[in-house]
């Protein structure tokens, strides 16, 4: 890790991250033998899936410096995205009004769009500085208006009539990758906004535009559902229930199940891996590194800075999409109100920074050690509670009210302890990024 | 009449306790972004945590009998403040001040304060538990209703007895505060250390004095908007964590670093959110009547709707960020 | 007894060494100016005296008492004071405001010594309510040295104090220097205008990568011929 350690340096890191991985496969075996296999399974394709979005925090974060505050937010589009592509088609809505109701809000949006950019073109007349921002916030408000009065209406119907607008009924595959595809498009226009942010600020920003997000998707009822969650969303490998049909017993269904879940969530994980870091390890990798390391230089050197950073910055969301469309399909209901800042954005993070940033091998040791931790500090934490409640009864103070919700939140200060022990000791995490020669 | 009255109550008052609350919440952000230069995002956990300072504190005084003509929350502030102060220095020596003396970067800084947060929240559900309480579970909560019938109007103007008070300790706060920095000694030199900390160094200000100075109004103005807010509406453990966003926003619309600004920015955000949401047909109903058959306004005329209050803060301070990074008052300083 | 000693001073920012061994003593009545190529560790030693950066070998003494890595708020109530070359003013505060910073660490009535500032730059009593912001090069240079002699040092060290001031400027803020000194202020200062400053200096001392090349009187250095040829530019 040191300097002074240049010779043997790769070794003893290699050695460091065998032993990191074994130690946590004896962790996950514990976790198999103490809360049985198929809630191992569980928690093994959950890791999975947050590995794949740590991953995409990592090409932001570890190989570009950029600091994504949104992670919440693209896991919502994921789990969105795929809502709409894999869940059943709801007849009730295309027979009715609604698509045509829909047809005319989009053609309100894109009237109020065109006059957004009408106004942006009014340089060409003459029209400049002040009443040209004006005009183009006026734009903007009759935009608005013109949108609201198409859409208002079409909401009101769908939601009372079909309820939502369904899905299209296609593979949850397909439904993932439009998950990262649309992650792919919003972060494009979210990275060309705010990239050129100094890094605090774009912390705020994003959480800010994840928010903004977050809002969207629980409030359009008639797109999501919105507080009324999506459930159930199919598998793309066979359910528990379909494998009962077939004369599993109810252990066995759901072992297996999970188990051909998991075997496709690591197979993406895997696949994105190694093209990740092979894309890393080349020349691609060593400019975007020149980048993090010296904006300035590499700006000089006639790089295209900005350029870099937005593909980094889409290419690590689209990960995030597919991660989140991932978990959705997984628990098989997509509720809004379940995404959490602390669950969905933060988690991420401390699973990045105490894996290594800008080590791919690290964050994704990274997000099991914490994913597990997370999980397994409700049990542990209620065991303390119940044991200590034992002690308070037997002192007289009568038993801790509460036990289960209070342990519960343990996890999150235990989440808070981590990361901050790793800022302090480990600022480079467990298996530091390797400083590549160049040569 | 009545419905400037029903603006009155609906926008003027509310926006008002409103921007108060993140008036004080964000001098706390941005003093500590002009001292030590890094965006304390665990600022809305100290919020709640003073809040829940002020609760126990009160419990202790309802259950040793004492009743107090004003609300036991607001006569436990100063106690509470104090409080809430010592612990925000206890912070700081624990998790920030380390970090700063290896000379981590500011987003270390900002990742440790999300560590803090996690660390406060835990702390408090596991503590108080996830549920909502009130101060006012005991004691009645007093509104006073200004009758208006001189003016011609039926409804009175309301506001509740903490809604006054928080308005006169907001006003005594900001006052407190503009003294300070403007008139002692170590006002002036967080001012300075605000605007060069080199120089600050070179001409033998405490530097760490500054420092703790800054957590301590940081964290009892905290305490206050958290207290304020929860005598308001309601006490959660994660009342403050939902407004952080819009008392940042307040915060860079004022121009980070800017004390006043914050202020500003405060009431501004405020007033943004209840106007945007405020439904114009309660005002504007009389027209109606001249309203030519077939054009009355609709029932509901505001201009987002209700659930997306929060996001109209989101909006500008994403907004002010991409335009205006520095803030809207040009040259303001402090 | 010398008024500060620098013994072999060897420090820099964490890196290599910067300075190599730096040797400079002057008196309470001296005008000591340190000259010297570009980067050869001119702020270098003056952040070094100033506790701004790590020393790693050699000593400094201050009349008498040793003060290596001592911090600025030791330093100031001791008599140093120092004005840096850049960013040498509070920009949001007035002009009366960046004097009292500068007695911070004095617990005494100042008002006296402001009266003194004001005396030695006339122009800053007018310019008090102004904020510093807002004055020319040559005037934030006044509030800069005005704000360290709040202190009543007994010690100014200043680094290039006419860096970018108008010829007309560099003159006054040089009379303006010798001044202070009459009025017993021991001046150690950096100057890129060499010769002009090491004619009133009564100490001089050539820097070149980290090490003392000469040392002398003003007029010594001026007159040897290598020195004139190496470091003032023939
Ligand atoms: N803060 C710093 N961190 C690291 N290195 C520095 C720092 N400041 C200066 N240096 C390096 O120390 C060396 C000496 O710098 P110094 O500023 O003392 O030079 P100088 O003699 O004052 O030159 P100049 O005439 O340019 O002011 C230079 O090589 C410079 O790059
Ligand atoms: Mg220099």
């Amino acid at each position: 890790m040191s300097a002074a350690s240049t010779g043997t340096g790769w070794d003893t890191s290699l050695r460091r991250g065998l032993l990191l991985f074994v130690a946590m496969f004896v962790m996950i075996v514990m976790v198999g033998m103490v809360q049985g296999t198929a809630s191992m399974l569980l928690i093994l394709t959950q890791a999975t899936a947050y590995a794949l979005i740590a991953l995409g925090l990592n090409i932001q974060w570890g190989y570009g410096g950029l600091f994504n505050f949104a992670i919440m937010g693209f896991l919502m589009v994921g789990g969105a995205s795929t809502v709409f592509l894999s869940y059943p088609v709801n007849t009730a809505f295309w027979d009715s009004d609604g698509p045509m109701l829909l047809g005319r809000a989009l053609v309100a949006l894109l009237i109020g769009l065109g006059l957004v950019m009408l106004a942006r073109q009014s340089r060409r007349i003459g029209i400049s500085g002040r009443i040209r921002t004006a005009l183009i916030v006026l734009a903007w408000f009759a935009g608005y208006v013109i949108y609201r009065s198409q859409i208002d209406p079409a909401a009101a119907y769908i939601e009372s009539t079909a309820g939502f607008i369904g899905g299209l009924g296609l593979h949850p595959v397909l439904g993932w990758a439009f998950g990262g595809l649309v992650s792919a498009v919003i972060a494009f226009f979210v990275g060309r906004i705010s990239l050129g942010l100094r890094t605090d600020y774009l912390a705020i920003a994003t959480i800010g535009i994840s928010e903004i997000i977050r809002a969207l998707i629980k409030n359009m009822d008639w797109l999501t559902r919105g507080t009324m969650t999506v459930s159930p969303m199919p598998w793309p490998t066979p359910l528990p229930q379909e494998l009962r049909a077939l004369g599993f017993t109810i252990q066995d269904s759901f072992i297996i199940a999970r188990l051909g879940f998991l075997a496709l969530t690591a197979l993406i994980l895997v696949g994105m891996f190694f093209f990740v870091q092979r894309a890393y390890g080349g020349p691609w990798g060593r400019m975007m590194r020149a980048i993090r390391d010296n904006h300035i230089a590499a700006a000089s050197m006639g790089k295209n800075v900005t350029g870099r950073q937005l593909e980094l910055f889409v290419l690590g969301s689209i990960l995030m999409g597919i991660g989140g469309a991932i978990l959705a399909t997984f628990t098989q209901i997509f509720d809004p109100s379940g995404y959490q800042p602390i669950n969905h954005t933060f988690m991420i993070w401390v699973m990045v920074i105490v894996g290594g940033a800008g080590n791919n091998w690290g964050v994704v040791l990274g997000a099991f050690l914490i994913y597990i931790v997370w999980v397994i500090s409700d049990p542990l934490a209620q065991l303390i509670f119940v044991n200590l409640s034992v002690l308070t009864q037997e002192l007289g103070w009568g038993a801790i009210p509460e036990i289960d919700s209070r342990a519960l939140q343990m996890r999150v200060f235990v989440l808070g302890v981590v990361i901050t022990i790793a800022l302090r000791y480990a600022p480079r995490g467990i298996l530091p990024e390797t400083v590549r020669r160049e040569a | 009449m009545d419905e400037l009255i029903f603006f009155i109550n609906r926008v003027l008052i509310s926006g008002t306790v409103l921007g108060s609350i993140y008036a004080l919440g964000a001098i706390g952000i941005t003093l500590i972004f002009g001292i030590l230069r890094f965006a304390h995002f665990a600022h809305g956990d100290m919020m709640t945590m003073g809040a829940f300072i002020a609760f126990v504190l009160a419990g202790v005084l309802a259950s040793a009998g004492i009743v107090t003509p004003l609300p036991t929350g607001v006569v436990v502030l100063p106690v509470a403040m104090v409080l809430a102060a010592i612990i925000a220095l206890g912070i700081d020596k624990s998790f920030y001040a380390p970090l700063r003396q290896r000379g981590a970067r500011p987003v270390t800084l900002l990742i440790a304060s999300i560590g803090v947060t996690l660390m406060i929240q835990g702390v408090i559900r596991l503590i108080f538990g996830s549920g909502t309480r009130s101060f006012f579970a005991d004691e009645t909560k007093d509104i006073f209703r200004i009758d208006m019938s001189w003016a011609g109007a039926q409804r009175p103007i309301s506001v509740t007895e903490p809604q006054v008070i928080m308005f006169v300790v907001t006003a005594l706060l900001v006052v407190a505060l503009h003294l300070f920095l403007t008139r002692s000694r170590l006002g002036k030199a967080m001012r300075a250390m605000a605007d060069n900390a080199d120089l600050a160094q070179v001409s033998g200000i405490n530097t760490a004095l500054v420092v703790r100075v800054t957590w301590v109004i940081a964290g009892s103005l905290a305490c206050v908007a958290g207290t304020m807010l929860a005598l308001d509406v309601a006490l959660m453990p994660d009342l403050a964590f939902n407004i952080v966003l819009p008392i940042f926003a307040a915060a860079i619309v004022g121009g980070l670093g800017h004390a006043y600004g914050a202020i500003v920015g405060g009431f501004l955000i405020a007033f943004a959110e209840t106007l945007a949401v405020f439904n114009w047909t309660a005002v504007l109903r009389p027209l109606n009547a001249v309203l030519p058959e077939g054009m009355a306004l609709p029932p509901n005329l505001s201009l987002v709707p209700t659930e997306y209050k929060l996001t109209v803060a989101f909006i500008i301070l994403v907004i002010t960020l991409l335009a205006r990074p520095t803030g809207i008052f040009k040259g303001a300083s402090t | 007894m010398a008024l500060i000693e620098l013994k072999h001073v060897v420090g820099g920012y964490g890196g290599a060494p910067i300075l190599n061994g730096v040797d400079i003593a002057i008196e309470q009545s001296d005008i000591g100016v340190i000259v010297g190529p570009n980067g050869a560790g001119k702020s270098t030693t003056l952040k070094a005296i100033f506790g701004l950066l790590k020393v790693m070998g050699g000593t400094i003494t201050f009349a008498g008492e040793e003060i290596t890595n001592s911090l600025p708020d030791r330093l100031v109530p001791k008599g140093l004071s120092f004005v840096p070359q850049e960013k040498n003013v509070f920009t949001s505060m007035t002009v009366e405001e960046n004097l009292e910073m500068g007695a911070f660490t004095r617990t005494d009535d100042f008002s006296d010594t402001m009266g003194w500032v004001y005396q030695m730059f006339p122009i800053l009593r007018e310019k008090r309510r102004q904020p510093a912001g807002e004055l020319s090069g040559g005037q934030r240079q006044m509030v800069a040295m005005g704000r360290a002699l709040m202190s009543k040092p007994r010690l100014l060290m200043l680094d290039e104090p006419s860096a970018g001031l108008s010829p007309r400027y560099v003159i006054e803020i040089f009379e303006t220097i010798v001044k202070i000194n009459g009025e017993g202020v021991g001046i150690l200062m950096v100057e890129q205008n060499a010769r002009q400053a090491l004619a009133f200096a009564s100490r001089g001392f050539v820097l070149a990568n980290g090490q003392n090349r000469f040392t002398g009187t003003g007029q010594e250095l001026i007159a040897d011929p290598e020195v004139a040829r190496s470091f003032l530019g023939g």
